[in-house]
């Protein structure tokens, strides 16, 4: 079964922002990490998701068949035109906060490209088989610090049971299903992503309960980032990313 | 029974077991290829220089097409920022061999650590750098630990100090016997 040039674009638009952007929220850390060690492991996975990204970008592009670059669709488009999830987002809060979200994402993203890796679509196979690996050491650098820190001291404890409320309405939507991932999923491209839940899960539960963490209830999971409805803290993000394209146009190493 | 792979080919193509490195595209390898595949591997890695490119495995092949030196190579991490250096690197010795020359990025199949030659493992163990513990890398293994050896002293005592060192492809051990720190080069 084939799927249509805008629903292909519009799906590895939506993974490559979610790689671009959370890659991007993650190097605000560096320099600021609360020791040596993390100052270098959270640039190391910024970097891996930033290059999980233009490979997901350049792709796009190709797909897209516009003229438009990796560049082009990474540094110049409005506000509405990132399809990201809102978890990714978010403001960065303390480093458990961080961590959290870093794990979530590995999490969903870990059995993603596990199942991608056999996709019907010879390219992203290819991103995908690297891309696991890679997430592999994610899960488990973030889930060893999400036990840490909630089998920790009172502080890191009650930190990290305040990031796991505060991620909950973010949860839910890595799982939305819409006509764009259906058509992808029945194509054989990329696994559904309510598929992917039972796995996530277990990750988490197995995490969860050696760091003394209740799963979260979601009373209002938040939605919108699929479709470029994004939250307060995107603009000040994309100002960010975007100022040197904006104010050089064409500027390159 | 399983043969040996024939020492020429071995010799001429570094193959990595598992990997796909090709000879030229008429199968024979004339001194044209010989040259062009020793120049190619023998670019050392910019972040690792212990080690060349064909060691690591990311030589993925050499060719000779119409004339021209094509050079495949393939990164370690999506985000290995020394790809394009690599790139470059394999491009200018291939053309310092006298090579019109063109390096093309594949990444399928994914590069695996499996693929650093027995001779790339022990030039980053004399280096300082352990090389990865072999075809550990399944979900299995995720939560699990794997024993790293010292590269000083060969103690099995040893303890990882952090996933992340100072490059993507390294993690950072200590030896709780001889007390050196040292880096690991991840197995993936």
């Amino acid at each position: 079964m084939e799927v249509s040039r805008d629903h292909f674009v519009t799906f590895l638009l939506r993974l490559a922002d979610d790689h671009l952007i959370l890659g991007h929220r993650l190097s605000e850390w560096c320099g600021h990490a609360p020791m040596l060690e993390e100052d270098l492991a959270m640039p190391n996975i910024a970097l891996d998701l930033i290059g999980q990204a233009r490979a997901l970008y350049q792709y796009a592009a190709e797909v897209e068949g516009k003229g438009r670059s990796e560049d082009d669709l990474a540094y110049l488009r409005r506000e509405r035109e990132y399809l990201n999830c809102l978890m990714v987002e978010r403001p960065n809060g303390d480093f458990a906060h961080t961590m959290l979200r870093q794990f979530y994402f590995a999490a969903f993203m870990h059995p993603f490209w596990e199942k991608a890796s056999a996709s019907t679509d010879e390219t992203l196979a290819g991103i995908a088989a690297k891309a696991v690996k890679e997430v592999s050491y994610h899960v488990r650098h973030c889930g060893e610090w999400v036990i840490r820190l909630g089998d920790g001291t009172e502080e890191s404890a009650a930190r990290m049971k305040a990031a796991v409320e505060a991620l909950a309405p973010y949860v839910d939507e890595l799982f939305e299903t819409d006509a764009v991932s259906e058509a992808v999923s029945k194509a054989g491209i990329a696994p559904a992503p309510a598929s992917l839940r039972s796995s996530f899960d277990s990750t988490v539960q197995r995490v969860f309960a050696e760091a003394f963490l209740d799963m979260p209830e979601t009373a209002w999971p938040q939605t919108g980032g699929r479709q470029g409805r994004h939250g307060e803290a995107m603009g000040y993000l994309l100002a960010e990313l975007q100022h040197i394209q904006r104010t050089y146009p064409g500027a390159v190493w | 029974m399983k043969l040996p792979i024939s020492p020429l080919v071995g010799e001429m193509a570094g193959r990595p077991e598992g990997g796909d490195v090709e000879l030229h595209a008429d199968g024979v390898c004339g001194d044209a290829y010989r040259r062009a595949y020793a120049a190619a591997a023998s670019v050392p890695d910019p972040e690792v220089p212990c080690v060349t490119v064909a060691d690591l495995g990311i030589l993925r092949s050499v060719e000779i097409l119409d004339g021209v030196a094509v050079a495949r190579v393939t990164p370690t991490y999506s985000g290995c920022p020394a790809v394009l250096a690599i790139e470059l690197a394999v491009e200018t010795a291939l053309r310092e061999a006298g090579f019109d020359a063109r390096v093309e990025r594949v990444i399928s199949p994914a590069w695996t650590t499996d693929w650093i030659t027995e001779d790339g493992r022990e030039k980053l163990r004399a280096y300082g750098i352990a090389p990865p513990v072999k075809a550990s890398n399944s979900i299995r293994a995720l939560f699990g630990e794997t024993q790293v050896d010292c590269p000083q002293c060969g103690s099995p005592h040893t303890e990882r100090v952090s996933e992340f060192g100072s490059t993507a492809c390294k993690a950072l051990y200590r030896c709780t016997a001889c007390r050196e720190p040292f880096d690991y080069f991840k197995c993936i």
